[in-house]
């Protein structure tokens, strides 16, 4: 009877007499056996965290711990208040120059482990870090051009910066 | 006591939809959505460019790639910034030599030497993810690995992503890269270990001045928040419709 509801194949089987097995069958299985091991396996593998945690599907679909993973992310640069309360002289002394907006670690390097892993940062005394401001490019509409500025291939003769401005203290006129 | 067919039909029906509709409002929301609406986030992240007092210098994007472990001479990054000089020709030219991680320390742009006489205006532009409120790269991905934190940041779920980049096609920004380590696709996210521990992005913190500022835009007495809702400001890419959250001050035309 089956063969009626089946389509041609069916049909045609029955028109032919032929007694046959039913050769739709295995791949029939086989192709549940795929479905039901796609399901099972995502069972285990999908986070019983992951899912819809917000208003949409399209923009809130995800793995709710990883969250809290990033911002487990370790940070590295400390800031200057941390900075601080060790070296309170220099923190001091760079706040009353006029490099008050540097921050510590723009010229020391990020301060993550010091002091107990890192126990001395090392300091970026390169040219290229000082004419990162201070190399002059008369750009107007930009504050570049309000900066002190120098033409890096030609003054100082390719000697360190500090080794004339003192970085903290950055006027040569009260340099002490 | 009478009862017509179309009377009975109609009450029928009535009481039908009537029980339904509930029904039909609860469907709809998965139960993440429902919580989702019901405690809405008081904390939506906002950044504020200034590109009037960006001087180039390039220490925000050194302290991004050093804070968040992206290899530093590989020609991928999280932030740069770029540099426009406009000729009196009214030719632009915009470079960003290591995506300005080393600062602009000459006048030379892509081995052209401009004469200052000669440039109309010049200016720098920092730019990073731009957090937005329906960010394409989300959309996109294929197996949810990406997505947008109820305070409005997108992350990446290094663990999930496959590596596939279909979210680095998407952004309009050019923002996403594939991490060469990690192998999986990276981004900018405001530095979301500082920010929700209290302490300011890499880039915030590193800038000496100030042209990079960070807020709360669901707080209106936020300064940040004050300037975006009082000030003149404009957003990377309007017409795309991805709601950017990176408002610039001071940007010029020729900045796409």
């Amino acid at each position: 009877m089956t063969g009626w509801y089946l389509g041609i194949g069916g049909v045609g089987i029955r028109r032919l007499g032929v007694s046959m097995k039913k050769h739709w069958l295995r791949p029939l299985w086989v192709a549940i056996a795929v479905v039901a091991a796609v399901l099972v396996g995502r069972v285990f593998m999908v986070p019983d965290d992951f899912g819809v945690h917000g208003e949409s599907f399209t923009y809130h679909y995800y793995r709710a711990s990883n969250v809290q993973e990033w911002k487990d992310f370790p940070v590295k640069y400390r800031g200057r208040e941390r900075c601080e309360r060790c070296h309170r002289e220099n923190s001091e002394e760079v706040a009353a120059s006029k490099h008050a907006a540097m921050q510590c670690e723009n010229c020391h390097g990020p301060a993550a482990g010091h002091p107990r892993e890192v126990k001395k940062l090392p300091i970026d005394a390169s040219r290229d870090l000082c004419l990162r401001c201070h190399q002059t490019l008369d750009y107007p509409s930009s504050l570049r051009r309000e900066l002190p500025g120098v033409n890096g291939d030609r003054h100082g003769r390719k000697a360190e910066c500090r080794k004339c401005h003192d970085p903290h203290h950055p006027d040569l006129e009260d340099r002490r | 006591m009478s009862c017509s067919r179309r009377k009975f039909l109609k009450q029928t029906m009535a009481g039908a939809l009537t029980a339904a509709l509930p029904g039909i409002t609860v469907l709809s929301l998965a139960p993440g959505e429902a919580r989702a609406l019901a405690e809405k986030s008081n904390l939506r992240w906002v950044f504020l460019v200034d590109t009037r007092k960006c001087v180039g210098c390039g220490l925000c994007v050194k302290a991004c790639k050093l804070e968040n472990e992206i290899p530093y001479d590989a020609p991928i990054t999280r932030t740069w910034v770029e540099r426009y000089v406009v000729t009196k020709d009214g030719e632009t030219h915009v470079d960003s030599p290591n995506a300005g991680r080393d600062g602009y320390t000459s006048a030379e742009i892509r081995g052209e030497a401009i004469d200052p006489e000669n440039i109309e205006k010049a200016f720098f532009v920092p730019k990073l993810c731009n957090q937005c409120e329906n960010p394409p790269c989300v959309q996109v991905c294929p197996v949810g690995a990406t997505y947008q934190t109820d305070d409005g940041v997108v992350l990446v779920d290094r663990e999930w992503c496959i590596g596939c980049g279909y979210c680095i096609m998407a952004c309009p920004y050019g923002v996403r890269f594939f991490h060469p380590e990690t192998k999986t696709a990276d981004k900018c996210n405001w530095c979301y270990h500082r920010i929700s521990q209290g302490l300011e992005s890499a880039c915030v913190q590193a800038c000496p001045f100030g042209a990079r500022r960070m807020g709360n835009l669901r707080d209106p007495d936020d300064p940040v928040t004050q300037i975006i809702m009082t000030e003149r400001v404009q957003v990377l890419k309007d017409e795309y419709g991805t709601e950017p959250h990176v408002f610039y001050l001071g940007l010029d035309e020729r900045v796409r």
